[in-house]
């Protein structure tokens, strides 16, 4: 399959960082031409039109999004962009606006002309004060340049862009923390309904995107709605970012067209060329942490045998049983040598040190499975935690506030339900879990 | 609004929440509410002890919702039919939410001021296995004083978020609140500052747990042995309308008059709060007017048979 790049064309263009060189690649362009010739409600009709689905996790149809936003007279709206990105394994928002921050920027004040918003806010993880400042000078070149401020290109619309750090919490993420943390207050998610759309930031009916698919609306309204769903397979438009990490001979960013088959996608030399240093597939995380882990015979096959596309469908093949899902992109790849015992310990010890710890389950459950996790992990533990964990994920999936808990417990459950007996040989071979990792001891010890 | 709680219909407001609904009902189809408090607009959503089943979304739409829902906040719809103590996955849910809350607990009952009025007690007793699985190392904090009369015991505390309410609504804003994430997550004031505000003891109130205590009753006497007795004085600040915990002549304590669900009665069609002067510095049957025992309405250890006897006449001043 041709791979087409429609967000990281110009990247590799000397000076893309800058307006200027960004302009000379078309940048810009869309915007002008849509302020003349669409209608805010005909960029919204582009979007539906192209199929776009939420690019921060969860899938969610764009268009059919921004439909929701409540337009009461005299009450102003928001567009907030999630650029939180804190995912482990996901990295392609942060390479994005590292390198190409214009195409944020256009997609920013698109977005928010289609919606009806004067100010939008770009809320970005405190570890990347970098970029901030990349962005705020691009904002600053949009500026000067008569794409931000007051009357755009004459258009009559006026717009401002607000970047705001957060504090370093992945919590910040779920859409309506980082609403209450833009707020100025602890980001603790709120309970919902009533959803941003209808009752967001201060009160004010809001749109939560994740800055992937703001991007996206750029090339959408250039080719055209109808153009960009053309692209990718079946309810899988366009193109997505991945974040391809892990034992791979080369990890980085990606720009697939979605429906390329992950065997290409892992082993192409367009793309990722395999595992590094001739080493077998053990298992991968095709989205990011909270995704459930697939052992190697799952990853390029579906259980039926089919091929595996990357894509949000066929990633999700099989159900929990035996797929996934394409998440936030981020591709993770385990060789021969990994211990999966010990990255699910990693991952928990993530969620338990994320949680918000305002709903029961996943404030107790995450610390609890994380210290059974890391019992078993150095040779401590016995068999009946292992089930012990099993039915904890079952009372936390579902029963929290926000989807953390279901981030959380995923994993745990996905990593039992295939590598159950690598959890069973640490509970077995105590003296040598202590001393080595599984996936290294497993291998004949070469003089 | 017609609405099916465990096999009961009942008509309500639009608007109402599953759990008010089933208040209205009443009995044990009321789903247990350790966060929710309905004198504190924005409460609820956090514990989960309150998790039902909706069979039926309305009628208009009358598929089930997928995932059980937190009862104190989800509104009800016209014929939505609702399970909760008929539903079996919202017994095993609120076990797990039960094994939750007492993971990191550190069920010290017996020296507990709580104890007797708890509702992690109660709740444990309906919903709580005989034997913990928790076998790691339990989160501990030192207790702190928030100010000179109220005892903070983090340990206990089950995350609530009530005594937050009470103090963004009572008092100045957000001197007291949640610091840290997640496990490590602890009620504390401004760098443990005093909350001094007229109106900081109905925190103690709230609490559905010892976590925060009164630290002029601490350790005086188990709730079990005191006779409570309804109690009026004239004050400027508060409603002075109390209870009064006496063990003979003696006031031990001094609370606000609380409901079935443990929540601050109205009076006088206001939430009845007590002022710290009413709270604290009353104790002394001498500034009040005992009007008549206290009925305690809970299904606790507290309120075990002992308040049948009923003083027919309004006693005043006593001693
Ligand atoms: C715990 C948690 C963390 C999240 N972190 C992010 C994030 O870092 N970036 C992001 O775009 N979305 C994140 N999300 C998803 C957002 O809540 C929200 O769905 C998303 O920003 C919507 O944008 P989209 O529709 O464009 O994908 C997170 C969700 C949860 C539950
Ligand atoms: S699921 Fe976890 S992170 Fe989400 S609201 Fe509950 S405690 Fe907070
Ligand atoms: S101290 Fe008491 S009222 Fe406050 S959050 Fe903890 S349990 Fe709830
Ligand atoms: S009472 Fe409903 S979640 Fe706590």
């Amino acid at each position: 399959m041709k791979n087409r790049r429609l967000l990281l064309e110009h990247i590799d263009v000397p000076g893309i960082q800058g307006i200027e060189v960004y302009q000379k690649q078309g940048g810009y362009d869309t915007l002008t031409k849509a302020l003349k010739n669409f209608s805010p409600d005909g960029i919204v009709e582009e979007v539906k039109k192209s199929g776009l689905r939420g690019r921060g996790g969860a899938g969610f149809p764009t268009g059919l999004k921004w439909s929701f936003l409540a337009k009461p007279e005299g009450v102003p709206r928001y567009l907030v962009c999630n650029a939180d990105e804190s995912e482990p394994g996901t990295f392609k928002d942060r390479y994005l606006m590292e390198k190409i921050p214009h195409i944020l920027i256009e997609g920013m004040i698109l977005s928010s002309y289609a919606l009806g918003a004067n100010t939008s806010y770009i809320y970005i993880r405190g570890e990347f004060m970098y970029i901030l400042d990349i962005l705020e000078k691009a904002i600053a070149e949009a500026h000067a340049k008569g794409f931000l401020g007051k009357n755009i290109q004459g258009s009559g619309f006026d717009h401002e862009i607000i970047v705001t750090p957060g504090g370093g919490a992945y919590i910040c993420g779920e859409e309506t923390a980082l609403l209450e943390s833009l707020e100025g207050k602890r980001g603790n998610p709120r309970i919902k309904p009533p959803f941003p759309a209808v009752k967001g930031l201060w009160g004010c009916p809001t749109v939560v995107n994740n800055v992937e698919s703001i991007a996206a609306v750029v090339p959408i309204v250039r080719e055209g709605g109808d153009a960009y769903a053309n692209i990718g397979i079946g309810k899988s438009t366009g193109t997505k970012l991945i974040s391809a990490c892990g034992n791979l001979a080369r990890p980085g960013v990606y720009e697939i067209e979605l429906g390329v088959s992950v065997e290409e996608f892992m082993y192409g030399d367009d793309y990722c060329q395999g595992i590094a240093n001739g080493k077998k597939l053990k298992a991968c995380v095709p989205g990011g942490s909270s995704v459930p882990i697939l052992p190697h015979f799952l990853v390029t096959k579906t259980a039926n045998g089919e091929d595996r596309l990357m894509s949000y469908e066929s990633l999700a093949d099989g159900g929990f049983a035996s797929g996934s899902m394409l998440g936030s992109g981020g591709f993770i790849v385990f060789d021969e040598d990994q211990c999966i015992v010990r990255n699910t310990w990693n991952f928990t010890r993530f969620y338990a040190h994320e949680s918000c710890g305002q709903c029961s389950p996943c404030r107790e459950g995450t610390g609890w499975m994380e210290k059974i996790l890391y019992r078993l992990e150095h040779g401590q533990g016995n068999l009946r935690d292992i089930d012990l964990l099993e039915e904890m994920n079952k009372k936390i999936e579902g029963n929290t506030i926000c989807p953390l808990g279901d981030a959380a417990a995923w994993p745990v459950a996905a990593a039992i339900r295939h590598f159950r007996e690598e959890f069973e040989w640490h509970v077995n071979h105590a003296a040598d879990a202590q001393k080595r990792n599984y996936g290294l001891i497993q291998q004949p010890v070469v003089a | 609004m017609k609405v099916t709680i465990d096999d009961i219909e009942i008509d309500v407001e639009p608007g109402t929440t599953i759990l008010n609904a089933a208040r209205k009902i009443g009995g044990d189809v009321v789903p247990p509410a350790m966060c929710y408090y309905s004198k504190l607009p924005g409460t609820g959503g956090k514990c989960r002890t309150c998790l039902v089943e909706v069979a039926a979304g309305s009628t208009a739409d009358p598929r089930p919702m997928p995932k059980l829902v937190a009862s104190c906040s989800t509104t009800v719809m016209d014929g939505m039919i609702v399970k909760n103590k008929t539903s079996q996955r919202v017994h095993d849910n609120r076990g797990g939410v039960v094994e939750f809350l007492l993971a990191n607990h550190p069920l010290d009952c017996p020296i507990c001021d709580q104890a007797g009025e708890c509702h992690l007690q109660d709740l444990g007793y309906e919903h709580g296995s005989e034997k913990t699985r928790y076998e790691e190392v339990r989160r501990t904090f030192d207790p702190i004083d928030i100010g000179n009369k109220i005892k903070l015991h983090m340990n206990r505390c089950i995350l609530c978020y009530r005594c937050v309410f009470v103090a963004n609504q009572l008092t100045e804003k957000r001197v007291h609140g949640v610091m840290n994430r997640g496990e490590h997550a602890e009620i504390s004031t401004y760098i443990e500052n005093a909350i001094d505000n007229d109106f900081s003891g109905n925190m103690i109130d709230v609490c559905p747990v010892g976590a925060l205590t009164d630290r002029t009753f601490r350790f005086k006497s188990r709730v079990w042995f005191l006779k409570p007795m309804e109690a009026e004085c004239s004050c400027d600040k508060c409603c002075g309308k109390a209870v009064l915990w006496v063990f003979g002549n003696e006031v031990a304590r001094i609370t606000a008059r609380k409901d079935t669900y443990g929540e601050v009665e109205d009076i006088d069609g206001k939430t009845g709060w007590l002022c710290n002067d009413c709270r604290f510095d009353k104790k002394d049957l001498t500034k009040w007017t005992v009007t008549g025992p206290r009925v305690i309405n809970r299904h606790s250890v507290i309120s075990q048979g002992k308040y049948a006897t009923s003083i027919d006449k309004p006693i005043k001043r006593i001693g």
